[in-house]
């Protein structure tokens, strides 16, 4: 691939880093390969290569023959003019965009040159239209011919399935209006019924403004189940987990068919009302924890006023294990509460927050 | 089944009202209950059908994808809102997206020791790539947004600060309000701020400068580097380049704090 230059891989004065992506392999044309540089203005047109069984993504490169006054590179001649980019560790996709965006803007034509290298090359490959150029361009127009068919397909089929969508939406609105103009007589069976629907259709519940379709059968039979499968993971973190952390523990446990997050928080909400151990809780901050049952209040003002007197004696590193660790959630909220109750005070520094027993 | 009140006087009632919404060419709501069950079943057998030719392009295709959703979204349906709603069992658009945001959270959580919880979003998704492997498919950044949006709603203070052309992630309740974002974007371009060019270049009184570096600081947002020369640099590890940092474990980072 004589197309290349040796570069010191910096940028010079009139270039910008674009975009990098780590572990990309380069092939001369099929060739497998090994801080080399092409500059832009060579590209006459790129396309990408799905990836496949045992094979990564690629992106091919189809380029103008070099210039003679070109900076010495790698290979003198080549009987290829293309490369593939290889991306052995994915990033294909915002590398493919952030490529298309810059051959469409081509700024090198429109800044100041400061060498005359990227002129010449253009005007010489206007000079040059080989015979490898003409094949490569017919190639181009029956690609975009058979990709825009699929494409147009794929959206002409979207489009008419999202016009039924809209009516769905539009009756759900008008049944909603309904409900709670209280015109006919709804059956909270038929309420639920169409609370369903909503969820099915993916639409916001208009009535109540609240997340999609909660308080649905979905739900709680969703909250049963997390009553059975959270109560041990919860005792061994001293009673309580951030909602996200249940988010990842629950879908991990999955691995299919996973929960939204709108789906467990909806679960959630429901735990309280359907008598289930575990409660879901909403902090000050906007914090959202699942907790224990079992854990009142007096027992967590009373760990945290055990907590703060050990700490106390050996403050900067149990502190700072305390707070680098996930169990910080558990102890934070707890302090918080000791101290609207009175029994501990705070100690608020650029060096952090503290927390001391009420002496006062 | 006495849905409906017992007795003939009240269906009388019911006699008259029906008459008169009738009348007035008004539907009942239950009646277009009835109907919506119907259209849901023609809705989903078209959405199969839909899924059966064109599945893939959704799954391969994240422009086909960033178009799909802005469609939803112009018509009103959220396709990532349940992983029970029809777009999400049939289209499989839900999987990769919830699965997406596992993958987020667990990659912020592993460098909050470090960033205090704040990540470019280009990082984040180096991050994800790499954790995702070889052999699953590729993500965009529009994917990542999507899926952050979606994360949201769990109340742990996942939010996006635009900086500097693209955006930061936060996935801390920091409270960070229009200051101290300012002084994000100014940072963005060395990886550092100090008080002097908060001053000259915002317009900003020395105590605001300070109290919004201070808040940073208290948040683990900001390292302080007092040996700077000239004046103290405030540091934000969100926003180190790959070239300028190395990774350190929480282990590590534990052994070296005093």
């Amino acid at each position: 691939m004589d197309r290349f230059s040796w570069s010191n891989g910096l940028l010079e004065i009139d270039e910008t880093l674009v975009v990098q992506q780590r572990g990309v392999r380069l092939y001369d044309g099929d060739d497998k390969e090994c801080c080399l540089s092409i500059p832009l203005s060579q590209i006459i047109f790129f396309e990408e290569q799905a990836a496949g069984i045992g094979k990564s993504a690629k992106i091919v490169i189809h380029l103008h023959p070099s210039s003679p006054s070109k900076e010495p590179g790698p290979f003198q001649n080549s009987k290829y003019s293309y490369i593939k980019l290889s991306f052995k560790e994915h990033g294909q996709i915002e590398f493919y965009r952030r490529l298309t965006e810059e051959m469409t803007q081509k700024r090198w034509e429109t800044t100041p040159v400061s060498q005359p290298l990227s002129s010449g090359t253009g005007t010489q490959a206007g000079k040059t239209r080989a015979v490898g150029i003409v094949g490569i361009e017919r190639k181009i127009e029956e690609k975009r011919k058979e990709t825009d068919k699929n494409i147009s397909e794929a959206f002409e089929d979207l489009s008419k399935l999202m016009v039924k969508a809209k009516e769905m939406v539009e009756l759900s609105r008008s049944i909603a209006t309904k409900i709670k103009d209280k015109q006919g007589d709804i059956t909270e069976d038929e309420t639920i019924r169409f609370k369903s629907y909503l969820l099915s259709m993916g639409i916001a519940n208009p009535v109540t403004r609240e997340t999609h379709g909660s308080g649905t059968r979905y739900h709680m039979q969703l909250a049963k189940q997390l009553g059975d499968m959270l109560q041990a993971p919860l005792e061994e973190r001293g009673g309580m987990m951030a909602l996200t952390e249940v988010y990842c523990l629950v879908n991990r446990a999955r691995g299919m068919e996973l929960l939204s997050p709108e789906d467990l928080l909806n679960a959630c909400k429901m735990l309280e009302s359907m008598r289930l151990p575990l409660r879901l809780r909403v902090f000050d901050s906007g914090v959202m924890v699942v907790q224990l049952q079992s854990h009142s209040e007096e027992e967590m003002i009373a760990s945290a006023l055990d907590n703060v007197s050990d700490l106390n004696t050996n403050y900067s590193s149990s502190l700072s294990i305390l707070l680098s660790s996930l169990s910080f959630l558990n102890y934070f909220p707890r302090l918080l509460l000791a101290e609207k109750v009175g029994h501990l005070c705070r100690d608020d520094s650029v060096e952090g927050l503290r927390f001391y027993p009420n002496r006062f | 089944m006495h849905r409906r009140g017992v007795g003939a006087g009240a269906i009388a009632k019911k006699k008259l009202a029906e008459a008169k919404y009738k009348e007035r060419g008004t539907v009942l709501a239950e009646d277009q209950i009835v109907q919506m069950s119907k259209q849901l079943e023609t809705f989903k057998s078209n959405l199969e059908e839909f899924a059966s030719k064109h599945k893939q392009e959704i799954r391969k295709d994240p422009q086909f994808r960033v178009q799909f959703q802005e469609m939803c979204a112009t018509i009103g349906v959220d396709p990532l809102a349940s992983g029970k709603g029809f777009w999400s069992e049939m289209l499989g658009v839900g999987d990769f997206y919830y699965e997406l945001g596992v993958q987020i959270i667990e990659v912020c959580l592993a460098l909050k020791h470090r960033n205090g919880g704040l990540i470019t979003l280009d990082e984040l998704h180096q991050r994800v790539l790499k954790g995702r492997g070889k052999y699953v498919q590729d993500v965009s950044q529009d994917d990542l947004v999507r899926a952050i949006k979606k994360l949201k709603v769990m109340g742990n203070g996942f939010g996006m600060i635009p900086v500097g052309g693209s955006y930061l992630v936060q996935s801390v309740p920091a409270e960070l309000n229009m200051d101290h974002t300012v002084v994000l974007q100014l940072a963005e371009k060395k990886g550092y701020v100090t008080v002097s060019e908060i001053r000259d270049g915002l317009k900003w009184e020395k105590e605001r400068a300070c109290h919004v570096l201070d808040h940073l600081l208290k948040e683990g947002l900001a390292w302080l580097d007092s040996q700077a020369t000239g004046e103290a640099h405030y540091w934000l590890p969100a926003l180190f380049s790959e070239l300028t940092s190395r990774d350190v474990t929480p282990e590590e980072a534990n052994q070296m704090t005093p």
